[in-house]
């Protein structure tokens, strides 16, 4: 690192005549302090500024060219203009499909994980003992929900010979293989995220400690039942908190892949079922190179995520409460 | 500002009655019976699994009952190597080297960008800060092609290079804003006092913020290695070939291996042990791992 100094090499002129806290030895005349910081500041983030050209923004500006060319890797990018989106809106049914899915991926599973994330730490938090052990049966799930190995459990689970089936069978009920039928292969999906609700809960649980007692306290004093004071306390107080998990869930939704990859085998099947955008959007990157169509799905998917997350931060105003602090 | 979630308040004395107001004895039943049947709902199908695993191979399916009549470990040994001569010694050494570079390209770049975004004052701040949360919601699928194409031109496809090298240019912005909101809430004193005595930026920065952001640089590596052991897509490019596949990977392959009941015990065993290392990091690191997810929740 460039910024290194030594101790004794500046202690001479060390103390300023005018003595302001947290200035510095005159070691380089030329640069005030405020240019210091300023270049050891730009120094500091010299990995993350190759980080942003490099790994992160700048590929998302180069498949924006991509997805204007038809590109397979061997031969080099030709462009082609509009054409890629125009044949995804008018001529892919697979493409449509993806979509469909994706909307009923994400508009069952934003809500459910949040209802239930916020019903169980609403539950833990009113001081029922045993609450570190309930947190973390509820949270582990969600470090290893995302994992091939659940992907694979869950594909067992409902599979026909599967523990689900045969929970059904000690009520006389014989079913199906639930991730082969293409009508439930998609909820076993959407299952599997609500398994992982643990991550909103605890964000829930740190966020309703954030609440003032006296608020209940001078509502419970007003004859406020239970209800009365989830709704007119809890809720409004927590929405910047329920605001995050929305985004956070809405983001992380999208962008679901492994799950439906090892539930259907690479394939999105049956029927189409759980053919998730992303899930398609990998197959026609890397499985037939379509490098150029590709990139235009992902820049698709790159808009209608910042138009929902844009959506949400308007409809913040709305209903998102923030307090005084 | 974070600083309350870090130092959680003590177990011993739960909120009791806090916010909604005290339950009443019978609510307190229901709702310990409603959470207890749910935690056995959630758990059933892992712990059926595990001990599954240590069935012998022709009672896997036999019932629901959870424990083995017979116990055995014939499972653990065919599935170590269920695919020949390379087995899940191969596989696990290559997750964790992956993991181990992660954990240290992370910690190292995210603290440095977190210093200077946290606690230095430079132009444009505003405007790269900003592009950092933005960063956060760039899917990962607009990124993939162009750097698979960049990583096969320069010869990286087949290593772990393009799995572990951009840890080390902080692109989890994630983590970097963990360090941002960890950093803020540490008192400017403590530097001001350091630079009277003539320390620099960087001493500053090594002898007197890191060593005050260990809970963040703990948060941060389990996170990565959690992340980065459960990584699915990225591997799938990037790596093919038996000696080179990953956990993951491995595991997929029992899909393609025709189902039957040997197979299903070795799956079983295989995924067993593949969820061990993060089961065994919750369990040691359990309040850094809770209290990390409820920080990067506010402001």
């Amino acid at each position: 690192m460039t910024t290194k100094e030594s101790h004794s090499g500046s202690g001479a002129s060390a103390v300023p005549s005018h003595g302001r806290a947290g200035a510095r030895p005159a070691r380089r005349s030329r640069l005030t302090p405020q240019q210091l910081e300023n270049r050891t500041a730009y120094l500091f983030l010299l990995p993350w500024f190759a980080g942003l050209a490099l790994v992160t923004l700048g590929p998302v500006l180069v498949s924006l060219y991509l997805s204007f060319t038809r590109y397979n890797i061997l031969k080099p990018p030709r462009w082609i203009g509009l054409e890629n989106y125009i044949d995804m809106f008018t001529d892919d049914p697979h493409f449509w499909a993806a979509v469909r899915v994706t909307f009923f991926y994400v508009g069952w599973s934003v809500p459910l994980v949040l209802v239930a994330s916020l019903v169980i730490a609403t539950l833990l938090n009113r001081g029922l003992s045993g609450f570190a052990i309930y947190r973390s049966i509820f949270y582990v799930p969600s470090l290893i929900g995302g994992s091939v190995a659940i992907g694979l459990l869950w594909r067992e689970v409902f599979g026909s010979q599967g523990i689900f089936n045969r929970l059904l069978g000690l009520f006389g009920i014989v079913g199906q293989s639930w991730v082969a039928t293409p009508a439930t292969a998609a909820w076993t999906l959407v299952s599997l995220h609500v398994w992982t609700f643990g991550a909103s809960m605890v964000i829930f649980l740190a966020g309703l400690r954030q609440i003032p007692v006296s608020l209940y306290e001078a509502a419970s004093i007003d004859g406020a039942s239970a209800l009365t004071k989830f709704r007119r306390i809890t809720l409004p107080l927590l929405s910047p908190v329920i605001f995050f998990n929305i985004i956070l869930l809405t983001i992380q939704s999208f962008q679901s892949f492994t799950q439906a990859f090892i539930v259907s085998n690479g394939t999105g099947g049956p029927a189409e079922s759980t053919l998730l955008y992303t899930l398609y959007l990998y197959k026609r990157a890397f499985v037939q190179l379509d490098m150029g169509y590709a990139s235009a799905m992902a820049w698709v998917l790159l808009v209608v995520i910042a138009a929902f997350t844009a959506l949400l931060f308007w409809s913040a105003r709305f209903w998102v409460f923030y307090g005084d602090d | 500002m974070a600083t309350t979630e870090w130092r959680e308040k003590p177990r011993r004395s739960p909120n009791r009655g806090r916010g909604l107001g005290e339950m009443t004895p019978s609510q307190v039943f229901l709702a310990h019976g409603a959470l207890i049947l749910l935690a056995l709902i959630m758990t059933y199908p892992v712990v059926w699994m595990v001990l599954a695993s240590f069935r012998p191979q022709g009672e896997i399916f036999a019932d629901l009952v959870l424990i083995p009549t017979h116990w055995t470990l014939e499972n653990y040994v065919t599935g170590w190597n269920f695919f020949g001569n390379v087995t899940f010694t191969t596989f696990f050494f290559n997750s964790f080297v992956i993991c181990a570079l992660a954990v240290v390209g992370n910690v190292l770049a995210c603290s440095l960008a977190g210093y200077a975004f946290g606690r230095l004052e430079f132009r444009w701040k505003p405007f790269w800060f900003a592009i950092m949360i933005g960063s956060l919601m760039l899917p990962i699928h607009a990124q993939l092609i162009p750097q698979y194409i960049a990583f096969m031109k320069i010869g990286w496809v087949n290593t772990i290079l393009p799995l572990v090298v951009p840890k080390f240019l902080a692109t989890d912005a994630f983590y970097v804003f963990l360090m941002v909101q960890f950093m803020r809430t540490l008192p400017k004193e403590l530097e001001q006092a350091a630079a009277l005595d003539g320390a620099s930026y960087w001493q500053r920065f090594t002898r007197i913020i890191l060593p005050l952001c260990l809970p963040a640089i703990v948060t941060t590596s389990i996170f990565t290695f959690i992340n980065t052991y459960n990584d699915f897509l990225g591997q799938l490019i990037y790596l093919s070939g038996l000696p080179r596949l990953t956990v993951p990977l491995a595991l997929r392959l029992f899909v393609d291996s025709g189902g039957g009941q040997s197979s299903f015990g070795s799956m079983f065993a295989m995924v067993t042990l593949a969820i061990g290392p993060v089961l065994g990091f919750f369990i040691a690191a359990q309040r850094y791992l809770v209290q990390g997810i409820a920080t990067q929740g506010f402001k």
